[in-house]
């Protein structure tokens, strides 16, 4: 039972630790492309490795200011989302799919390769890279703090917080972007491309627009990611993150403003209950040892979260909180 | 390519002058530009390829195939500004393709057109849109999950706030917002949806979308009006509302190009009525021109029929002649909606 | 129904997992070799726990093996000196670290992938042509695990990215039955192809035909199927592990020269054996029944159904067909690049480039661009490092793409 307590104050860290930002963020972009443009955006993920490397490439390697390192790290997820766009953005939607699948795990190949280490540091990455970020902090980093019976490093504190203002900067800014005409552009392009085109509208234009803004908010996520771990390693940007962020934005129902952040909340909570209390149930026996073992439980985590994802698709595609309603007018 | 700030004022202004009752535009009618257009047209020889007083859109030697079928190849083609034209034809005979092509929907092998002396080809959906040529569709497209009002709204031009940046300062858009709902409720009292317009379109009937996408079109404030079987589908309760509606097109002086099968509609209400079979003009007319066109029976019957055909005998045997096509087409029969090129351009 | 199919799945797996054994024990094993230089001795070989801190580092014995103790289960990064390589053995994709999952009890192989220097030895258009022969070899297999898919797209407009799984699956199900059941593999994989075709069943009876049924759109289908891909690819790293593990016949092949380029007999037989199924598959859509209903579905899906084809027979035989083949292309895959848990995984990025480059939905487009795929991915490592030749295939993807979106054999109406 006391192991049950302890997951569920691990898990409440998760809550609104940078796991929960990072996911967030991923999310948030994949509401802005899948959410309201209708564009599938399998690479997210992407966008995330380009923002953490932006940064730790720059500063660890380059020995630029860490703003600097920012600012790269925003135009590399710029580009990139040109680069997708361009080709695919013109074709039907399957294609865009493909190419972002591959290109997140194309990326990721790249930046783990033995040609690569010299710059993006292969396998082992790049670390110490955060340290001007934090120094910033108002407080003293290196204490321990409680907070609700959960215990942050003061750096860790300084990260989240600041991540959890990029969230709400990014939720604010989406919400006023999809009450306003440019919104109502891009939800109707999600529902038809061709009556958009014929009331004159440059559905091109649009969708690039949503691409590299729902891009960048991943980067975002990337960043935050990157200085709150302080190492950005190849192998911890795998494209599985991307569905598990289509996990979060669906659970929480896509095309909300607050989706996303709800979704990404629930999910870190559960997956991190579940690691836990999956740990604990093995470790003391419930759960017999032939079954599982205490290592397969990160593969019972994807496992869970790709049953979650095809059971909420067919089931409840509006959400936990969505309305039904609105879903089964869906014409795709 | 923006349009008159002009045109916006008087449009808008239109409604205010005339009471929503439609028959009462009467007064209004001794200066209809639809009697113009008739009258204009009156003399004109009924053949294919003569050229009008004043065409709005002019066509040249436009070809199309998809592999090895040629599905439009229209040598010349005018359309006479201010009046209603009426396409007609058995299925497949390239009626949607042509509108495709018109639109930037789809791209030409060869040929030229043009919209009021200005080159078209090569111009985007969007492009000929601005231009004022603005299009429905076959299959409706109404927006699902967007409300009857938004759809309406998305209709407006040159808004300030579908540009990215001004989006995100309400200043810079809410006013403009604020006069396209109500242009917006004011075309939605007209074609009688404004009851609906906090309801998703996903939900509205058949021929209710057909109105709502008609509506749509219009906040544009289009010169030329596509429209791909406006009556299809739509039961016949609706059908002479539509109709007094795209007769009022005409009489605030836009030209209307729309695709029939229902040849009572096309004789109550064109001006001009141009006949396509497989992928070509073989007949172009005044209404009741058609019905005593050769080439049009034998397109309808195949060559070996003479005697002129009664207007009732005519509509059976085209009905039973888009019966035929349809299930060659592998549709069910008395589906007159689907053609063989779909409307986003695709074979299907 | 979903959880159903889920549970059948893992049954299946379940079945095939023999009892764990209860030695006690960890460590990391392996051994340096290439099928040039022969064991590679006096290589360091370190290995470190998951956040960097090292346990132990040794060379490698005279027979190019290395076994080290871990404290425990758990995750472990092994990393080899280059330096130490000799002249003409380069790191292969793996780099020069690899992360292993150590069970309970296990020695953990270590495979880090040395590519030989073949091409050093050679000059530069020999050394082209023996990636040409390679690339070919590459591409028919590529093209023997998309046909299925491409097909499947076709009659049902479904992008299935759960496909790289069926490859897994069918894979796995070889290895078990032939390293664990003792069971040659020419046998092994012919019963492995009729659980494939099974699985395809499954996968048809189980999800996609009841989905089809409720009217879920394909987006939402397409989401689902990468659903789908996580269950399974997870599911068969809890069962399978994360090892990579050779078939037990034909690994002890030497290369033969052929003058021009050098081939072991097994991927000979591999080319053999994929240009019949090919041709076996051409002619079944050519002449039979059956295959041509599947070309008329692919076409036109109403007009076939309307003129008396049962689409549904249809559809449940294409992914019969691509479970099978599938499964054919796995084995083939494992013999050359052993068996792991994500190998269709990392195939299906290349058979959607070959798919989408020979135009989707067309059953010779996907042969015709899965040989180009398969060429250039193997013909590039002449110009860019071998670990990243995936990338440079996943390249010509999007450059095909802006040039002819529509694919070789596509026809432009498909693209929308």
């Amino acid at each position: 039972m006391s192991d049950l307590i302890d997951a569920f104050q691990v898990a409440g860290k998760a809550f609104f630790g940078f796991q929960a930002i990072f996911f967030a963020l991923l999310a948030i972009g994949i509401n802005v492309h899948f959410g309201y443009t209708g564009l599938l955006n399998f690479g997210q993920i992407a966008f995330a490795m380009l923002g953490g490397f932006g940064i730790a490439i720059s500063v660890s390697q380059w020995g630029l200011p860490f703003w600097v390192g920012v600012l790269i790290a925003i135009g590399s997820a710029i580009v990139l989302a040109l680069l997708l766009g361009l080709p695919t953005l013109r074709l039907r939607a399957d294609y865009l799919a493909i190419v972002t699948i591959a290109v997140a795990e194309g990326l990721r190949l790249l930046f783990r390769s033995v040609s690569a280490t010299p710059v993006t540091g292969g396998t082992r990455g790049l670390s110490a890279f955060n340290g001007s970020f934090i120094a910033l902090a108002p407080w003293d980093t290196q204490k321990r703090y409680n907070i609700l019976g959960t215990s942050w490093s003061g750096g860790e504190l300084w990260v989240a917080l600041i991540g959890w203002l990029i969230v709400t900067l990014f939720t604010l800014l989406v919400w006023q972007l999809m009450r306003s005409p440019w919104g109502r552009v891009v939800k109707a392009i999600r529902e038809d491309e061709d009556a958009v085109r014929a009331l004159g509208k440059n559905v091109y234009n649009y969708k690039m627009q949503a691409l590299v803004l729902g891009g960048l908010i991943g980067a975002f996520g990337g960043m935050v990611y990157a200085v709150g771990t302080g190492s950005a390693i190849p192998d911890q940007y795998q494209n599985a993150n991307t569905f598990l962020a289509y996990g979060a934005l669906i659970l929480g129902g896509a095309a909300r403003v607050l989706g996303p952040v709800i979704g990404s909340m629930i999910l870190l909570f559960i997956l991190q209950f579940a690691d836990t209390g999956l740990r604990a149930l093995i470790s003391n026996g419930a759960i017999p040892d032939t079954l599982f073992s205490s290592t397969d439980v990160a593969q019972i985590r994807f496992v869970l979260v790709g049953i979650g994802l095809m059971l909420l698709l067919v089931f409840r595609p509006q959400g936990i909180f969505g309305d039904r309603r609105e879903v089964m007018l869906d014409a795709r | 390519m923006p349009a008159e700030p002009t045109a916006h004022g008087a449009h808008a202004a239109v409604p205010d002058e005339t009471p929503a009752a439609a028959p009462t535009r009467e007064s209004a009618a001794g200066r209809v530009p639809q009697r113009l257009a008739q009258a204009a047209l009156k003399d004109l020889p009924w053949e294919v390829g003569v050229s009008k007083p004043d065409p709005a859109i002019v066509v040249d030697k436009v070809t199309r195939s998809f592999g090895g079928l040629t599905a439009v190849s229209v040598d010349h083609l005018e359309v006479q500004r201010g009046g209603i034209t009426g396409l007609i034809g058995p299925n497949g005979a390239g009626k949607t393709t042509l509108f495709n092509l018109l639109t930037g929907f789809d791209q030409p092998n060869t040929g030229t057109w043009s919209f009021d002396g200005r080159d078209l080809g090569k111009l985007s959906p969007h492009q000929v849109a601005r231009l004022g040529v603005v299009r429905t569709f076959q299959l409706t497209k109404a927006l699902s999950r967007l409300t009857v009002l938004q759809n309406m709204l998305l209709g407006a031009q040159d808004q300030k706030g579908e540009s990215f940046l001004r989006a995100l300062l309400p200043g810079a858009w809410r006013r403009q917002e604020k006069e396209n709902t109500e242009k917006a409720m004011d075309l939605l009292r007209r074609f009688k949806l404004d009851a609906k317009k906090d309801d998703f379109a996903g939900i509205l009937s058949g021929g209710q979308r057909k109105l709502l996408e008609m509506a749509r079109a219009l906040m544009s404030d289009p010169k030329v009006v596509m429209l791909d079987e406006p009556m299809a589908g739509v039961n016949p309760a609706l059908t002479q509302s539509l109709l007094g509606h795209v007769k009022d097109l005409r009489e605030e002086g836009m030209t209307v190009i729309f695709v029939e099968h229902d040849m009572d509609v096309v004789r109550d209400i064109s001006d001009w009525v141009v006949v396509m079979a497989a992928g070509r003009i073989i007949a172009e007319g005044p209404p009741e021109s058609i019905s005593q066109n050769k080439a049009v029976v034998d397109a309808y019957l195949g060559a070996h029929h003479d005697a002129p055909l009664t207007v009732e005998e005519e509509d059976r045997v085209l009905a039973e002649a888009d019966a035929a096509l349809g299930r060659e087409d592998g549709l069910p029969p008395g589906r007159p909606g689907t053609d063989e090129i779909s409307s986003d351009g695709s074979t299907r | 129904m979903l959880t159903l199919l889920v549970a059948a799945f893992g049954m299946a797996f379940a079945l095939l997992v023999p009892g764990i054994a209860a030695a006690v024990g960890e460590s990391v094993t392996g051994t340096l070799q290439t099928s040039k230089s022969g064991p590679i001795q006096g290589v360091e070989v370190k290995v470190a726990t998951a956040d960097g801190n090292e346990i132990q580092s040794v060379d490698t014995d005279e027979n190019g093996r290395f076994s080290i103790p871990v404290p425990g289960p758990g995750q472990y990064v092994v990393t080899l000196a280059e330096g130490d390589l000799p002249a003409g053995v380069d790191l292969g994709t793996n780099g020069d670290s690899v992360t292993v999952t150590v069970g309970p009890g296990r020695a953990q192989p270590v495979l880090f992938g040395l590519v030989d220097g073949t091409s050093n030895a050679g000059g530069g258009s020999i050394e082209a042509v023996q990636l040409l022969v390679d690339g070919i070899r590459f591409g028919l297999l590529i093209a023997v695990c998309a046909v299925g898919l491409s097909l499947i797209f076709g009659t049902t407009g479904l992008t299935n990215f759960a496909h790289g799984e069926l490859v897994t699956i069918g894979a796995v199900i070889a290895w078990y039955i032939n390293v664990r059941g003792g069971v040659p593999l020419v046998p092994a994989t012919i019963i492995a192809m009729i659980a494939g075709a099974g699985v395809g069943i499954l996968n048809e009876r189980g999800l996609w035909r009841p989905l089809r049924r409720r009217g879920t759109g394909l987006v939402a289908a397409l989401v689902v199927s990468i659903g789908l891909s996580l269950v399974l690819r997870y599911l068969i790293q809890i069962v399978y592990g994360g090892f990579s593990n050779p078939y037990a016949d034909y690994q002890s092949q030497r290369a033969v020269d052929y003058g021009v380029f050098t081939m072991t007999n097994r991927s000979l037989a591999s080319i053999a054996v994929s240009v019949v199924v090919l041709v076996l598959v051409a002619l079944m859509l050519q002449r039979t029944k059956i295959g041509k209903a599947m070309r008329a579905v692919s076409d036109n899906r109403d007009l076939a159904a309307s003129s008396g084809i049962d689409v549904d027979r249809v559809i449940l035989v294409v992914w019969m067909m691509g479970g099978a083949l599938a499964t054919l292309g796995g084995v083939l895959l494992g013999l050359s690049d052993q068996v792991q848990w994500d190998m269709g995984f990392r195939l299906l990025l290349l058979m959607f480039a070959g798919v989408t480059l020979g135009g989707l939905g067309t059953a010779y487009g996907a042969l015709v661009g899965s040989l180009i795929v398969g060429v250039f991915v193997q013909m590039s490592t002449l110009i860019i490092p071998s670990d990243v030749k995936y990338v440079g295939g996943l390249l010509l993807l999007i450059v095909i793409l802006v040039v002819r979106p529509q694919g070789i054999l596509g026809s432009r109406a498909r693209i929308g």
